[in-house]
């Protein structure tokens, strides 16, 4: 950490008049940008793209944390530490446990790529957090949407369109999330198991009422996580048996970041996103298995177009997630229908497609 | 429309549909005229009843041809008058696809017709341990369709989520009757996230025919805690004690005096009479975890003041400490001819302010109002007591209701928290949005249906297309 959190309202970092104004420019200019704040995507979860870079990386600093009110307003350059240092005081948390790459990794990053952590399948995604959205469209026009409560249905869920756009709809200007208290306890278990079993078995963990809050596999081994009250979390373990992780262990962290050695080095590496119980023929001995199933990493050399029919057969779709032909497309295709909507959707927020260009698809 | 339009509309739709599937009739139409909110009102060209997807989509092409409006309606337990027929429409009414299509319990989802009521998934996955998370009041009667296109809550929505966060993927039909899958079967999509758009969109941006579900494994036990207090701000702050000390609860209520004595005159659930406000707080999850729980929120409750305390004895007790919630609405309704149902959002910590402040208005407006409140996360239902038949009293019971919005929108909360906009608040859209907002919300419309066909009238105000939009005719544009 090196700031502490600033008190609500009294930080001078609102550059949100400076991104209109150089936006503005760009427009003028028929300059597309690349919107970037810590860098840590730069080179993951979409296509390259080679626009100038729009840095939003000063528009920072909580704006506005009610602790009683489970919600926190926070500009889109907050490193995420920021945030979760300022939650810890109260004993609350980011519901989505994302990836904090190194420190680098800030909100606005986070709710464009969409990325959550473990937890994610028992306690959401950042997409599922986000309560509004400060936005700047691609007519440089700054909008609010959603708001700071639990509910609200007035209008379209602009906010949460925002989630995995990778910036192609507007520049993330302020995002307000959900929160929850922070477990009272927390302890993982693991057990020896092949892929096939351990696909089952995390999905009949996850259909009984136990406070599951973690399942991955890797290598022949299940590891799940059990977070929520003491005494459910206790008689949980005694029930379920398996060995007791130390509390030192850190590899769900790890496992978050990405930084487990199976994530170490340059080979392409595939996110498979699929139904939990499908059983996918594509080298699933070398996969690794989070969310309960649900998300799957898969790391070296592989025909994208078969890949892509395997997760098709899976109930999901698949992104060459890092490393590999950055300038191709990295995800899934669309049908012709849903690539209409889409790009009619592009053109409704950015009509000049001044906004990351490509990044998440070519033709977006 | 012209004569000879309107009879191809009708030879089309019955050749598709057979007559048994078409009603013509003003009489027969009647019970399609309006949904829950019943002071919006109108009759359709014809009321289309589709058994099958294929008949959906060639309602939609035939109207697409033709040009003509489309109104999808569920249940017709909505409360915004979204499901209103235009009157130079079709009423596309999907009762009929009323089918489960699949249930895969590992997996814990469900596909659904839209026509399926959101009660009749959790009976029929009940054997698996599973369940279906929102729980709209209507759930004996809404359809999941209907549930999609407002996004509904319900009492459960602090704990597990709203429409928008239990559902998996859509099989829709565009305007032009064009089939598509958005979401995945897994946990999200790889373009934009069209479930997120779709979900509360009121039936403006493309016609859902098919649903896949989350299932929530039914929790082992759950609890209800039942406080009074002797003051709406000693119970407001002791809904933050409960969401401070790290507790979420299954379900955090609040009603004030009048709902509290009308609930208890209706289902002698054992309330307190005296009290000014009570709370009903359910604990759910392990057993351990509910004793837990348990013990900590009559702790909170003591310490904040509570009048009274009961805990539910078993679960023929926790359903009846319910059953006067779930039926305040009725309750309430015999207090006086008609009530009219708001439903502002607002940050928690305003209940007291904004309480307040009704009450005042309630005064002045000479208008009992009654109060309803998913405490737990700030979402009010006011429930306003009028007499329909009386103009006057209908244009007081509207201006209260739309003060109450405003107000809600001023303390930095919404006009909808789960009733949508529909017809009813589209007057208040400005109150929430900027111009620019509005014509942002306009151009995702437009990207959708050009020749805004679907639903037209209502969820968002249309500004800048007016000169070629069939708005609904000015006697449904109150002001």
């Amino acid at each position: 950490m090196s700031e502490e959190p600033k008190p609500a309202g009294l930080d001078a970092s609102d550059h949100s008049e400076a991104i209109v104004t150089s936006l503005v420019q760009a427009r003028e200019e028929g300059r597309p940008v690349y919107i970037s704040a810590g860098g840590s995507k730069r080179h993951i979860a979409g296509r390259d793209c080679d626009s100038d870079i729009l840095d939003v990386s000063l528009h920072r600093g909580i704006v506005d944390y009610q602790p009683q009110e489970l919600v926190i307003t926070a500009r889109a350059g907050t490193p995420l530490t920021e945030l979760i240092a300022a939650l810890q005081e109260h004993n609350q948390m980011l519901p989505f446990e994302p990836p904090l790459f190194g420190g680098k990794a800030t909100l606005g990053g986070t709710l464009a790529c969409n990325l959550s952590g473990p937890a994610r399948p028992f306690r959401g995604s950042i997409r599922d957090a986000v309560l509004g959205v400060q936005l700047i469209n691609g007519k440089c026009e700054l909008l609010n949407f959603g708001g700071k409560v639990m509910k609200n249905v007035a209008g379209y869920d602009v906010s949460r369109l925002q989630a995995g756009a990778l910036g192609t709809l507007g520049v993330i200007s302020e995002v307000s999330l959900k929160l929850l208290p922070q477990p009272e306890k927390t302890l993982s278990l693991r057990y020896e198991m092949t892929v096939g079993d351990a696909i089952e078995c995390m999905n009949r963990r996850a259909g009984e009422p136990k406070p599951l809050s973690g399942a991955f596999w890797f290598n022949g081994e299940l590891t799940l996580r059990l977070s929520g009250a003491a005494s459910a979390v206790d008689s949980t373990a005694t029930q379920w048996g398996g060995d007791i992780l130390e509390a030192a262990d850190n590899t769900w962290e790890r496992l978050r970041d990405m930084t487990l050695p199976y994530f170490a080095n340059d080979e392409p590496l595939w996110r498979f996103s699929v139904n939990p119980a499908a059983t996918i023929s594509a080298a699933t001995d070398s996969s690794l298995i989070d969310w309960g199933g649900a998300q799957r990493w898969l790391r070296g050399e592989y025909p994208q177009q078969e890949l892509q029919q395997a997760a098709a057969r899976a109930g999901g779709h698949v992104t060459l997630f890092r490393g590999g032909d950055r300038a191709a497309e990295v995800r899934s295709p669309l049908s012709g229908a849903e690539q209409h909507l889409q790009q009619q959707l592009k053109h409704a927020f950015d009509p000049d497609g001044i906004l990351n260009p490509g990044r998440l698809y070519s033709w977006l | 429309m012209p004569e000879s339009s309107r009879d191809e509309l009708k030879r089309r739709l019955q050749q598709y549909l057979g007559a048994d599937n078409i009603i013509v009739d003003q009489e027969s139409q009647r019970p399609y005229e309006c949904d829950a909110l019943t002071i919006y009102c109108d009759l359709p060209l014809l009321v289309a009843l589709p058994e099958t997807t294929v008949q959906v989509q060639q309602v939609l092409r035939v109207c697409h041809q033709l040009n003509v409006p489309v109104v999808a309606r569920g249940a017709g337990t909505g409360l915004c008058a979204g499901a209103m027929p235009h009157p130079e429409g079709v009423l596309l009414a999907l009762t009929k696809l009323d089918r489960i299509v699949n249930i895969d319990p590992l997996a814990r989802t469900a596909r659904v017709q839209p026509g399926v009521s959101n009660l009749a998934i959790s009976e029929a996955v009940a054997a698996h341990g599973l369940y279906y998370g929102p729980d709209p009041s209507s759930q004996v009667a809404c359809s999941i369709g209907g549930n999609v296109a407002e996004n509904s809550g319900g009492v459960h929505c602090l704990k597990y989520g709203l429409t928008v966060h239990n559902i998996l993927s859509l099989d829709i039909l565009t305007v032009e009757g064009e089939a598509l899958t958005i979401g995945s079967q897994g946990l999200d999509s790889p373009g934009y996230d069209l479930m997120a758009l779709f979900t509360g969109s009121e039936g403006l941006l493309g016609i859902v025919t098919e649903i896949t579900v989350r299932l929530l494994p039914l929790p082992e036990a759950a609890q209800v805690v039942m406080a009074g207090f002797e003051s709406v701000d000693a119970a407001g702050d002791a809904v933050g004690a409960v969401i401070s000390a790290g507790i979420i609860p299954a379900g955090l209520e609040m009603m004030d005096r009048l709902a509290i004595q009308a609930a208890e005159d209706f289902a002698q659930a054992g309330y307190p009479r005296d009290a000014a406000a009570i709370l009903l707080c359910e604990v759910d999850g392990t057993r351990e975890e509910v004793d837990q729980h348990v013990s900590q929120v009559v702790n909170l409750f003591n310490s904040m003041g509570a009048s009274s305390l009961t805990i539910s004895r078993d679960e023929a007790h926790r359903s009846l400490l319910w059953k006067g919630r779930k039926s305040a609405f009725p309750a309430v309704g015999r207090l006086a001819p008609d009530y009219y149902c708001m439903d502002g959002t607002i940050p928690r910590g305003q209940v007291s302010f904004v309480l307040n402040e009704m009450h005042q208005m309630s005064e002045h407006y000479d208008l009992r109002v009654a109060n309803v409140f998913h405490a737990g996360d700030g979402n009010l239902h006011p429930l306003i007591l009028f007499d329909a038949s009386d103009p006057n009293d209908v244009r007081k019971a509207e201006e209260f209701g739309s003060r109450i919005l405003k107000l809600a929108v001023q303390v930095g909360g919404c006009i909808t928290g789960e009733h949508g906009v529909g017809v009813e608040k589209l007057r208040l859209m400005p109150s929430q949005f900027s111009t620019e907002e509005l014509l942002q919300l306009e151009d995702i419309k437009h990207a959708f249906d050009p020749a805004l066909n679907l639903n037209p009238g209502k969820g968002v105000p249309i500004l800048k297309r007016c000169q070629e939009y069939r708005a609904l005719p000015t006697r449904h544009q109150h002001e």
